[in-house]
């Protein structure tokens, strides 16, 4: 059976992975028909009903699943689909159902007569039962797709006009895009039979600005509902977020039924003010508190990912991360940076790191020696078929697929792209493979980190970010021959 | 700390991964505390199957536990709900709040303070 999703026409690049990690996670053979970045609608097909509304249950980025009972560039090209796709013994089964027609319009708009006059060209179902606005047995969609201007959009972008999408963000790689003036026709009109909500409406519940513990890193509601989707978070499962700040995505794994645990390389980061300066409940037991999920919260502790203290072994059903990139966070390990002194320090007898308040030294690490730390550490820990989801960084002119960190042990599922105006941030998911298969790493990244001791040197997204964005380096040049800024 | 957390650890150093005295970490001095949360079978029955056994019994006898079963439960067992609960309080409802996680090989003590152990290392043994 086919069956459409109306997605919300945001976050375009996870919208099938996501479908699709749910789709996996419930065991659902699923296909999809019709796909449109530029589009809310999409058509897949599923094997029944109860695999539609199964699929849909816990979707972010779609709003809600429709039994497909036809399609067409133009209304008679979607009656007569509909006499095709569907029989008068079907419409007979709704025929004394109190029922309701909706005609929803993307990227267009209709009059109120001509959505009435739209409604009653399906008088042919011959439904009998009562209308009823709220709440009906029956819940009938016509759905239009005017399609945004992409082509005008196109050729703006080559000329070099500046660039706003949608949801009114400039972006260097984003085509203008623009609904198309009012009296004209839908480019394709869909038919169906309203199922089923996703779970958007949760990301209202997980809103940051009503939780109450957040600090500047904490990833938005949305986001991490996605990548909980994605890690497929579940009732039984055990997660870990090795840089878990103030614990926003176990949050989100916590609200699909998963079991969480995190660690940090600064305890502050977990800990919070609360606990810190008034002896109140920790931070991220806090979030878990207020959402009523604290039974699916386990433990919080420092450590340092390349010095974990976690045993290599296979244990977790997921890893999800979102690793300093040097820019908000500065990224460090434990350690001296080189030619310091090293040996144990001691303090009035007593070695320093026995002391009171003792604060581990760090250093500066590399942005990609941490990743690969990061994926060896996931294959170590990974049961087989477990996931890990790792958002990262990029400038906006890197070739996105070279870039991709892999390793043998782990295949990459999806790499989904959040652009920014001119950074981008991606979302990578991949699978712990069975002993004896083995991922194709050759088209992944084999550049290392150069030695480096400054953060510029080990980090090459921070140095272009900083690079592009020379009005947010206001520091003096490290070097003492460089002039001061002015 | 709970005592399923604790079954996952190890010594942080990396010179002592290989050493098989460097697991189970022991507890010293510590300070437990009940927190009844949630019973979850469904998670029991999933993370049984990954609980080092040895280490657990080493643990819970060191914090002068009752006898944990000699062995793991294991196919019907998985399904006694007394078993699961028991197990349950164990690894779920156990906090370590204040004490030192030791290390078997090297003798480095990590501190817990308000029930979270710190794993951070002094630079000379990075």
């Amino acid at each position: 059976m086919e069956y459409l999703i109306r997605f919300a026409q945001v976050h375009e690049s996870f919208r099938q992975p996501e479908i699709q990690a749910l789709a996996d996670l419930a065991g659902i053979d699923l296909e999809f028909i019709y796909y449109d970045k530029y589009s809310p609608f999409c058509v897949i097909r599923v094997p029944d009903e109860a695999a539609a509304r199964t699929l849909i249950a816990r979707s972010i980025l779609a709003k809600d699943i429709f039994e497909l009972w036809g399609y067409g560039t133009n209304l008679e090209e979607v009656h007569a689909d509909v006499r095709r796709r569907t029989t008068e013994a079907r419409w007979a089964d709704f025929r004394t159902d109190s029922f309701r027609f909706t005609v929803d319009s993307f990227a267009g708009k209709r009059s109120n007569d001509k959505k009435r006059e739209i409604i009653q060209s399906f008088s042919f179902l011959g439904f009998q039962g009562p209308i009823r606005l709220k709440n009906p047995d029956q819940d009938f969609w016509v759905l239009e797709d005017y399609g945004w201007d992409v082509a005008a959009a196109d050729a703006a972008t080559a000329t070099g006009a500046a660039a706003v999408t949608p949801e009114g963000r400039s972006s260097s790689s984003t085509p203008i895009l623009r609904p198309v003036p009012e009296g004209q026709e839908p480019k394709r009109i869909w038919f169906g039979r309203w199922l089923a909500n996703s779970s958007r409406d949760v990301i209202n519940k997980y809103d940051l600005k009503k939780r109450r513990y957040i600090s500047t890193t904490s990833m938005d509601a949305e986001l991490t509902l996605i990548t909980a989707n994605m890690a497929h978070a579940a009732p039984g499962r055990l997660f870990y977020d090795p840089f878990v700040g103030t614990g926003s995505f176990l949050v989100a794994m916590g609200h699909f039924g998963a079991l969480n645990f995190g660690s940090d390389i600064d305890g502050r980061s977990f800990r919070g003010k609360e606990m810190i300066e008034r002896g109140g409940t920790m931070g991220v037991l806090a979030n878990f508190q207020q959402y009523a999920i604290a039974g699916r919260f386990l433990d919080v502790f420092s450590s340092d990912l390349t010095n974990t203290p976690l045993r290599a072994q296979p244990f977790l059903d997921g890893i999800v991360c979102d690793p300093p990139y040097g820019v908000r966070e500065g990224l460090r390990v434990l350690g001296r940076r080189e030619g310091l002194r090293n040996e144990e320090v001691i303090i009035d007898g007593v070695p320093a790191h026995l002391r009171p308040g003792y604060i581990a030294p760090k250093k500066p690490y590399g942005f990609e020696a941490m990743q690969n730390d990061i994926l060896d550490f996931a294959a170590r820990t990974l049961v087989i078929g477990g996931r890990m989801c790792m958002w990262m960084p990029t400038a906006n002119d890197e070739d996105l697929e070279l870039d991709t960190p892999m390793h043998p042990n782990l295949e990459v599922l999806s790499v989904s792209v959040q652009p920014f105006y001119n950074w981008s941030r991606r979302l990578i998911t991949y699978r712990r493979l069975p002993e004896g298969q083995v991922w194709d790493v050759s088209k992944g990244r084999s550049r290392l980190d150069s030695e480096g001791v400054y953060a510029d040197e080990l980090n090459s997204f921070r140095k272009k970010y900083f690079t592009k964005n020379p009005q947010y380096d206001n520091k003096e040049p490290r070097s003492g021959s460089a002039t001061p800024a002015s | 700390m709970k005592l399923l957390t604790a079954n996952f650890l190890t010594c942080a150093v990396k010179g002592c991964k290989a050493a098989a005295s460097s697991y189970p970490l022991h507890f010293k001095d510590a300070e437990l505390e009940l927190q009844e949360i949630d019973f979850q079978p469904e998670f029991i029955h999933n993370i049984i199957p990954r609980i080092d056994w040895e280490g657990l019994r080493v643990m819970a006898n060191e914090l002068g536990f009752p006898k944990i079963p000699d062995l793991k439960p294991e196919g019907d067992a998985l399904n006694d709900e007394q078993t699961m609960r028991d197990l349950h309080r164990v690894l779920l409802e156990t906090h370590v709040m204040e004490g030192r996680l030791c290390c078997g090989n090297c003798g480095h003590e990590y501190m817990i303070k308000e029930g979270i152990a710190n794993f951070l290392l002094p630079s000379h043994l990075v």
